[in-house]
């Protein structure tokens, strides 16, 4: 019951209360440009939702049965990022070659997960706050949704934004930042959900 | 021979890495809630870029193509490493308040991007002036925003209260919504500015 209750709470934080895009700050670069269509985002936030799970439970077990027993703790940045860089090549070249179709649609993506600043905070923050394994894999699915809604959302307002008249000074991606900025506030409405 | 000169102001204007690139956002806007803390942030970051943009542009020639990438990462990621542990010896506060935005700079897009686009191409000074205009163009942003938020939102600067008691801060500016927000502003800023220096020079 204990643990179905902390699973609750992980998931809904990660979602909401602690949306990596809007009160986190994270994986901004891919938010602004990802967004141009409904297409591009779902795309993304599916390929990065696959890389973050499974970089997390490699870079758990790597950390916890390898650098640990070590004593090596100080190197997590620099093999983190290795693994997922290392990982994200792996998963292009199996699937090019085993299913070609899932290829094209997630291909373009996928060299650009590599530098995703989410993954690599979401590995480091599983190690910081000391998740057990179980409650790493639904924090990183919760940190992907909240992405990935994050990328639906700003991209439905962003198709619309084609058919309005922008002020000069604004257009381009200042208005975009100010949308943005909007929605954060809609978030922070949300942070009292999960206390 | 390229324009010294040329190269410094370019990573401050016209090729700012944060209002004009679009990259490495997520630290301006998560760590801008204090002054001090911009600071903090800009000298960790300025630390790296210089030390790998000057380390790989010193031995570019001998670096192979097929491997440029890995060997760029493992360079950045010791910098980081390097930092992330001298902040954490002498300054726990700092820190604590910067918390996973420094281990976060390995992926900061703009380093592997100077590496990669200059660093690996030209000389160890060409770099050098380089990652200094780059690191001065990241910190006149992030402590610009820094300073804005800081005084509207918590009514301080450096820390010291500056409002009289009666007026009270507008607090959604050190909120999330404030960031995004002021950054909008200046990007804006930026851009008209240079679009008149473009017109200038004809």
């Amino acid at each position: 019951m204990e643990f179905l209750q902390q699973t609750f709470t992980v998931l809904i934080n990660s979602i909401f209360a602690q949306n990596f895009v809007f009160i986190r700050f994270l994986a901004l670069c891919s938010f602004v440009g990802m967004t141009t269509s409904m297409d591009n985002s779902i795309g993304m936030g599916g390929a990065v939702t696959f890389v973050t799970v499974m970089a997390s439970v490699i870079s758990y077990a790597l950390y916890y049965f390898i650098l640990v027993p070590l004593k090596l703790e100080y190197l997590q940045t620099i093999t983190f990022i290795l693994t997922i860089a290392v990982f994200v090549q792996l998963v292009e070249i199996y699937l090019k070659k085993a299913v070609p179709t899932l290829y094209r649609a997630m291909g373009i993506y996928l060299p650009l997960i590599a530098t995703n600043c989410m993954i690599l905070a979401v590995t480091l923050l599983n190690i910081t706050e000391q998740y057990s394994l179980m409650i790493a894999i639904v924090f990183s699915v919760g940190a992907s949704i909240g992405y990935t809604l994050a990328l639906i959302l700003l991209a439905g307002i962003r198709i619309k934004m084609k058919y309005i008249t922008i002020p000069k000074f604004l257009q381009g991606y200042p208005i975009i930042f100010i949308t943005a900025s909007f929605i954060a506030i809609a978030f922070l409405g949300l942070q009292g959900i999960a206390r | 021979m390229i324009n010294l000169k040329q190269v410094f102001l370019r990573g401050v204007l016209q090729d700012n890495p944060v209002l004009i690139l679009m990259i490495g956002l997520c630290s301006v806007l998560a760590v801008s809630v204090t002054t001090v803390n911009a600071i903090g942030m800009t000298v960790a970051y300025s630390f790296v870029l210089i030390g790998s943009e000057l380390t790989i542009s010193a031995i570019r020639n001998v670096i192979p193509k097929t491997l440029r990438i890995p060997i760029f990462i493992i360079a950045i990621g010791t910098f980081t490493t390097i930092i992330q542990l001298i902040v954490k010896a002498y300054s726990p506060s700092l820190d604590k308040s910067l918390g996973i935005f420094i281990p976060l700079i390995v992926v900061n897009c703009i380093i592997i991007g100077r590496v990669e686009a200059f660093s690996s191409k030209n000389t160890v000074l060409a770099s050098l002036v380089d990652s200094l205009g780059m690191s001065i163009g990241y910190g006149i942003v992030i402590i610009s925003i820094a300073f804005i938020r800081e005084l509207l939102g918590s009514g301080t600067i450096f820390g010291f209260s500056v409002y009289p008691p009666f007026i009270k801060p507008m607090l959604i500016f050190v909120l999330p919504p404030g960031a995004f927000f002021i950054i909008g502003i200046e990007i804006a800023i930026l851009s008209a500015i240079n679009k008149r220096l473009a017109k200038s020079k004809g």
